[in-house]
């Protein structure tokens, strides 16, 4: 008798494992297109408006860094249909055969991308991607707390002129934002693979730490909004999200510059939907649909028709701001020179 | 029916090997592979991911002091973590111990309710308490106790990464010690007082010594997941001092990848706890052997 019943159980075990592995990955008859995308960086109703109309179902993972992305596109077999890395790490998975080659005839709706994100250096043709929506980082601030206003990188990054807002200041946690700001600031690339020069940061930014609370990049927006910080190194479309639940708050570009990104469609290989992604990418750059996207996640897009459409004071906020002159820098793959980056990053965080 | 004592003592014939099968399975799938491809891959070179040539530099390039230094940082943050647990823990489980069976049951439940809810919505709620202008600041500056500019600041210091510690590990700490403390015969204090101890002698030469094995257990399964933490430090630390959980996220999920070198210090940090519990336990038994 219990031989029977530990068969049994052993039985159904197995039988059990094996339906996972067969029936799971194909459990829905219509087709489902699934998405890999940052956090909050789609409007959920836009995926409606596409399912509807393709009578299809779309799925949303997200993910939290664009390295995040990498690992999994690495480990293999992903299953998704559509991700939208940064454009460096387009150059990257690019490099590394994990993105399908665009047919560009299939999205005819690229001639809306505006002139600064066509045939982009980080992708030549748009052979592997297409800009989605862009940002910049600068200092998001209180304008009650913070006088006079921040504009330049000394006010992030000068001791005498942090000292009055000492522990209630945070920095991105992220290694090519923070050490790039120190470097625009000391008047050097965000690219440079000079060793003196980043030296250089690297003790601006050990000199900076005593000052600042926290390096923060998922959450600095709400700390500026609570008033636990009153100034952040940050991205635009953050801040003007927190600008809608505090009227104090206001956002500067550094007159000496700063980084730029622009985040992109791509198709990774392995996708099974491959068609289906295609018409989604062509049917987010419809300008209409774009300015929805805008609407809702407060970063500017690089359709330039959609620009008409867009909430006049999202337009007239920090997501489309960029003052005339001021310098802006991709975030460059450096290849080996990543090494030096990451040896002041840990420095900086190991003492 | 016959081989009624067999049955009774365990010694049956039947012994079904096989139903060990699934078990077997799912730690072959979820243990010692993933194990496996951690080991393998800390012996291979950094690429993207990695490259397919051998080489042991990966364990060489862990002496960097700056390395070093972090793990020094994150032995000190658990050390303090697991003592600060043991000193709450214990008082905790004794008091819980000599309640009646019934109350004991109702302190016990309580002890598991922080267990059901999120760390990471716990964490974020101690942060809401601890910042600048938080909840405690404002009680602070109400009740008079702090004059309205000044700033504590409680939070993103190493004092508030080992209150996180604390606060996720607390439970592992106490329930061992209730386990032990539970079993202890009580007699055995009056015992040694009638033998003529002060209270606080009998206290640390018959309880303590008894109730070692909930201490040990207790203060493992404190220190090994705080050493590995990197979600405390991060929020609860503001990410200013890197522990060595933040190292090895880092090189899987940063720039520049090195899954090597994250995979060939999660393989050192494993070997050297499995080191440090398996020199201990056989050290115990001796000492048990001995005395």
């Amino acid at each position: 008798m219990r031989n029977l019943w530990a068969f049994l159980i052993l039985a159904a075990a197995v039988a059990l494992f094996a339906a996972a592995l067969v029936f799971v990955p194909r459990s829905s008859s219509r087709a489902t297109l699934r998405i890999f995308i940052w956090e909050e960086y789609i409007d959920p109703e836009v995926l409606a408006l596409f399912e509807k109309e393709f009578a299809v179902a779309v799925t949303e993972d997200n993910y939290g860094s664009n390295e995040d992305l990498r690992a999994k596109l690495q480990a293999g077999a992903s299953g998704y249909d559509l991700v939208v890395p940064s454009e460096y790490m387009v150059t990257l998975l690019a490099r590394d055969g994990l993105l399908v080659e665009l047919d560009l005839s299939r999205i005819p709706n690229l001639r809306n991308i505006s002139a600064r994100f066509r045939d982009p250096s980080y992708d030549p043709g748009h052979r592997h991607s297409v800009p989605y929506l862009w940002g910049v980082s600068g200092i998001g601030y209180n304008r009650q707390r913070v006088q006079p206003p921040p504009s330049s990188w000394g006010d992030l990054f000068e001791p005498e002129r942090l000292t009055p807002y000492a522990g209630r200041v945070s920095l991105l946690n992220d290694m090519r934002e923070v050490i790039g700001a120190a470097l625009i600031h000391l008047g050097h690339s965000p690219n440079t693979v000079d060793p003196l020069e980043l030296e250089e940061a690297k003790n601006l930014l050990l000199k900076q730490k005593a000052f600042v609370a926290k390096y923060d990049s998922e959450g600095f927006e709400d700390s500026l909004v609570s008033g636990e910080t009153v100034m952040a190194h940050g991205w635009s479309g953050e801040v003007a999200t927190a600008r809608t639940q505090n009227s104090e708050l206001e956002f500067a570009i550094p007159k000496e510059g700063t980084l730029m990104f622009v985040d992109s469609w791509a198709i990774p290989r392995g996708g099974p939907n491959r068609d289906l992604a295609l018409e989604f990418i062509n049917f987010t750059l419809r300008p209409e649909v774009s300015a929805r996207i805008v609407n809702f996640v407060n970063y500017a897009s690089a359709n330039e028709e959609a620009r008409t459409l867009v909430d006049p004071a999202v337009l007239t906020g920090p997501a489309y701001f960029l003052p005339e002159g001021v310098k802006f820098w991709w975030v460059e793959d450096l290849g080996d020179a990543n090494k030096l980056y990451e040896q002041v990053w840990t420095e900086l965080k190991g003492r | 029916m016959n081989g009624t004592q067999e049955e009774l003592t365990g010694a049956s014939r039947f012994r079904p090997g096989w139903l060990l099968l699934p078990a077997s399975v799912w730690w072959m799938v979820f243990f010692v592979m993933p194990l496996g491809i951690l080991a393998a891959i800390s012996f291979l070179r950094p690429g993207s991911p990695v490259e397919w040539s051998l080489t042991a530099g990966n364990y060489g390039r862990l002496l960097d002091p700056l390395l070093l230094k972090v793990f020094l940082r994150s032995l000190v943050m658990a050390a303090a973590a697991t003592a600060v647990c043991l000193a709450i823990g214990y008082p905790m489980a004794y008091f819980m111990a000599r309640q009646p069976p019934r109350l004991q049951k109702l302190l016990y439940f309580l002890t598991l309710i922080p267990l059901w809810a999120n760390s990471l919505a716990l964490t974020y709620a101690w942060m809401v308490l601890l910042r600048s202008d938080g909840v405690l600041e404002r009680g602070l500056r109400w009740a008079g106790a702090i004059g309205p500019a000044d700033d504590l600041r409680l939070l993103y210091t190493p004092a508030s990464v080992v209150l996180g510690l604390v606060y996720w590990y607390l439970p592992f700490m106490v329930y061992p010690l209730y386990a032990s403390l539970e079993k202890f015969d009580w007699r055995l204090l009056d015992a040694a007082m009638d033998l003529g101890a002060t209270r606080w002698t009998a206290l640390h030469r018959v309880m303590l010594p008894l109730t070692m094995p909930g201490i040990i257990g207790g203060c493992l399964l404190v220190f090994i997941p705080a050493l590995g933490n990197f979600v405390v430090p991060q929020l609860m630390g503001g990410a200013k001092q890197a522990l060595i959980g933040n190292v090895i996220q880092e090189r899987f999920l940063s720039q520049p990848q090195d899954w090597p070198l994250g995979s060939a210090l999660a393989m050192t940090m494993m070997v050297l706890v499995t080191a440090a519990v398996w020199a201990y336990f056989r050290y115990a038994r001796e000492e048990h052997a001995l005395g």
